[in-house]
């Protein structure tokens, strides 16, 4: 019992560190081990021995490859599958109305050139350009605006440069979605959980709750596990992934050889998905 | 003046004092004799078969929402994933595919408890409680 | 002091219940609201903010303007204005208080709202405005109750007070200009990326919340033995006069730079909100109500005779209080997210739930603003009887 008590306090006062977001959790777990234990190891937290890692995660998105949206599909299906997107305009829904269009929640989309990068306008556009369908998702800016509005920090910037919704903290403000000038952030108006069919969730990864906000997270999750996001694999080798700051990496060389264009360039965000048109 | 120790209304003021003594202890009235057995819970094979948790039983029983505060801590804000126990075994900080992998019995195991001690987590909201279920 | 706020009429009883009453079905939808989420109101993923934070901007404005009676009196030692300076302190309690209400009501998690204490984070504005709203409550209660319990006592307010009074007079500026810099420095939205925008808050806070105090100083005068003064009227009344003069001039500064240098992303806002774009335009004739109450009004107390006659006054305080209405509690936060930032247009048109909640909100300000106002009146009758 009294074995059990001090096991308690110490668990305690773990908790109290790990909030703080502190390593010396591990040395608590250590310190209360002072009898018959000894001989133990500590627990430890750290990354998994696959893990990728990078200064800063970047994506180069080479348009040629693609000649219409249906090449687009399969590389949106598999990200919103894998993360659990809800599908609000889905008319076979028995909660589907035309003004759930209002709710819907998008990681990664289709939008036309004009759109995608609206500050351009040209009106004598390349026919190819015109028609095309660009993929727009979170640039994981360099020096993201949303991080800047978060009041909680539920928003930020991890080592590896990608920007992290953290759906335990979020308040749902909405002062991110504001302050991006992507619009890449969706807020969940409602309970996503109808809108996912029960047989397509993906167990690994969470659904979201109402009243948080979302986005792209560049497949953390899988790179923790030594995979590239599901984008770059579903794509055929048309989206590349790697470190920026990497000369070796396959961005660098590709950015290296070709000619490409970010969105909204000249608001010095520094968004880190490139294009090659 | 000051001496005037005379209580005024002094019926209806007891009266009011033995009423809201009753009502504010109402509960242990209400509850006399009736004291729910504690949850016997219900470990899977796998479970069984796994002989320790992640911590000890007891250490687990205690604390394993602190050990889960710090999990998702460290999962979503340093992107560390793995967990190495007192003992040198690695785990996925995962309570979906983890904890639930072992536990795959959640209304036996998870919720008999929470519902005993009226507690209700939100973890549920996001998390998808039976993988296993869900991947068919 | 809070005794005299149960002692009243029929008709102060009437009125409170009235409130009460609106105040429960607000919350009964707020609840609703709470069970379902936010996709109870009219908001969407390109217009991400509504009614809600419309309402919290405008009534920052009229909280942040007890400022120019606070000024006048204790900086300029303009010793008519000792007789209704409570009223504008009061005023500010009660917007103040409602401010914080639509922040909460505009929460998707509201039950985490701690979270901004827990993880103080200053590089966020609106971590700024959390501190600067709720210390300016807490002024202008402090500020309020010692000056109006000093009065009842008929003794001079604590010395204490006044540093914290001169404190408030900053503060008052800083909760508007924290708030515009809610929105003036977010890159990608041109229709409030701009410097104006916390001179052209404070401009319009106020013309909007001194015009409101004159419809209140006449309501006053007229249902109880209390006069707040012909002479306070009238300073307050130049006061609405300067400043709806220099709104309206800042918007004409602003048009100017935007149409001017011809840049779209600016430009595309203001063509939605008075032509409408690409079909789209549930709020042009709203904007030019909004400009021509606004004109009229400039019109009506620049000349001193129609300005002197406290009905016409009362028509231009309505005016005013109007048309900056719908320019920040309607066109000020819709305009800036439509078009999005990828130049869709989608509008947004509140809903009845939202519309209730708002109302639920408003009335609880009332219903502070009531007791509040009763407090001081009485007070005041007390004294002069």
């Amino acid at each position: 019992m009294e074995n059990s008590r001090r096991r308690f306090l110490k668990i305690a006062g773990i908790s109290a560190l790990g909030v703080a977001g502190a390593k010396p959790v591990l040395d608590v777990f250590a310190s209360g081990d002072s009898h018959g234990e000894a001989a133990k190891a500590q627990p430890e937290i750290r990354k998994g021995e696959k893990a990728l890692t990078a200064k800063q995660w970047a994506m180069v998105i080479d348009t040629r490859k693609f000649k219409s949206g249906a090449d687009l599909e399969p590389i949106i299906e598999a990200c919103h599958k894998i993360h659990n997107v809800p599908d609000f305009m889905d008319k076979e829904n028995p909660e589907f109305k035309e003004d759930n269009r209002r709710h819907v929640i998008k990681w990664i989309w289709e939008e036309e050139y004009n759109h995608a990068f609206p500050t351009g306008g040209e009106p004598f556009l390349n026919e190819r350009i015109k028609h095309l369908p660009f993929l727009v998702l979170c640039n994981h800016c360099e020096d993201p605006p949303c991080v800047r509005a978060c009041p909680t920090k539920a928003t930020f910037k991890r080592e590896d440069g990608i920007v992290v919704m953290d759906f335990h903290r979020c308040i749902g403000c909405r002062f991110c979605m504001a302050a991006c000038p992507y619009g890449s952030r969706s807020f969940n108006f409602r309970d996503p959980r109808p809108f996912i069919k029960a047989e397509e969730r993906n167990p690994e990864f969470p659904t979201r709750m109402k009243g948080v906000v979302e986005k792209c997270n560049f497949c953390a999750e899988r790179l923790a596990v030594g995979q590239m996001p599901a984008c770059v694999e579903a794509s055929n080798g048309a989206i590349a992934f790697g470190d920026l700051y990497d000369p070796e990496s396959e961005v660098r060389k590709l950015l290296a050889s070709n000619f490409t264009i970010r969105r909204k360039d000249g608001l010095g965000t520094g968004p880190t998905v490139y294009y090659i048109v | 003046m000051a001496s005037n120790k005379q209580m005024y209304d002094k019926g209806k003021v007891v009266a009011g004092l033995v009423i809201f003594v009753i009502l504010i202890t109402f509960p242990f009235w209400y509850n006399l004799g009736k004291a729910a057995p504690a949850p016997e819970l219900k470990l899977t094979e796998k479970a069984k078969a796994e002989k320790t948790c992640v911590m000890s039983k007891e250490e687990m029983k205690a604390g394993h929402m602190q050990l889960l505060d710090i999990w998702r801590e460290r999962v979503v804000r340093n992107a560390d994933r793995t967990y190495v126990n007192e003992s040198g075994k690695e785990y996925s900080m995962s309570l979906s595919n983890t904890c639930l992998d072992c536990h795959s019995n959640k209304a036996e195991f998870c919720d008999k408890c929470h519902n005993y001690v009226s507690v209700a987590p939100y973890c549920w909201d996001c998390h998808i409680d039976n993988p296993k279920e869900a991947k068919k | 002091m809070l005794e005299i706020a149960f002692k009243g009429t029929k008709r102060y009883y009437g009125w409170m219940i009235a409130l009460a009453s609106v105040i429960g079905v607000g919350f009964l939808c707020y609840l609703w609201q709470l069970k379902f989420g936010l996709g109870v109101t009219g908001m969407s993923r390109d217009v991400s903010w509504g009614f809600y934070i419309a309402q919290f901007t405008f009534l920052v404005g009229v909280a942040a303007s007890a400022v120019m009676l606070v000024i006048p009196y204790y900086l300029h030692n303009y010793k008519a204005f000792g007789k209704i300076t409570i009223l504008g302190e009061f005023l500010a309690v009660a917007s103040v208080s409602m401010c914080l209400m639509f922040i909460i009501a505009d929460l998707g998690q509201p039950m985490r709202a701690f979270n901004v204490i827990l993880n103080p984070t200053p590089g966020s504005i609106l971590f700024w405005d959390m501190i600067v709203l709720n210390g300016y409550l807490l002024l202008n209660i402090v500020i309020g109750w010692n000056v109006l319990e000093a009065e009842r006592n008929q003794v001079a307010p604590p010395a204490w007070i006044k540093p914290f009074i001169y404190l408030s007079v900053p503060w008052a500026v800083s909760i508007h200009t924290v708030t515009a810099f809610l929105y003036c420095g977010l890159p990608g939205r041109g229709f409030w990326l701009t410097a104006i925008l916390a001179p052209r808050f404070l401009s319009s806070a106020f013309a909007a919340g001194p015009s409101f105090l004159i419809l209140l100083c006449l309501l006053i005068r007229k249902i109880s033995k209390f006069d707040p003064g012909k002479e306070q009227i009238q300073s307050l009344a130049k006061i609405v006069t300067y400043a709806i003069i220099l709104n309206v001039f800042f918007f004409a500064c602003e048009v100017f730079t935007v149409f001017y240098s011809n840049i779209p992303e600016h430009k595309d806002h203001f063509i939605y909100l008075f032509a409408g774009l690409h079909g789209h335009g549930v709020l042009v004739p709203w904007m030019w109500t909004s400009l021509t109450l606004m004109l009229l009004a400039i019109i009506l107390l620049v000349i001193p005779a129609s300005r002197k006659q406290e009905g016409v006054l009362a028509v231009a305080c309505v005016f005013v209080f109007v048309g900056t209405w719908i320019d920040k509690g309607l066109g000020m936060i819709s305009g800036g997210f439509v078009p999005n930032p990828m130049h869709h247009v989608s509008e947004y048109v509140p809903t009845i739930p939202e519309i209730i909640i708002t109302l639920g909100v408003y009335a609880t300000g009332f219903f502070i603003l009531s007791v509040l106002f009763k407090l001081a009146v009485t007070i005041k009758e007390e004294v002069s009887a």
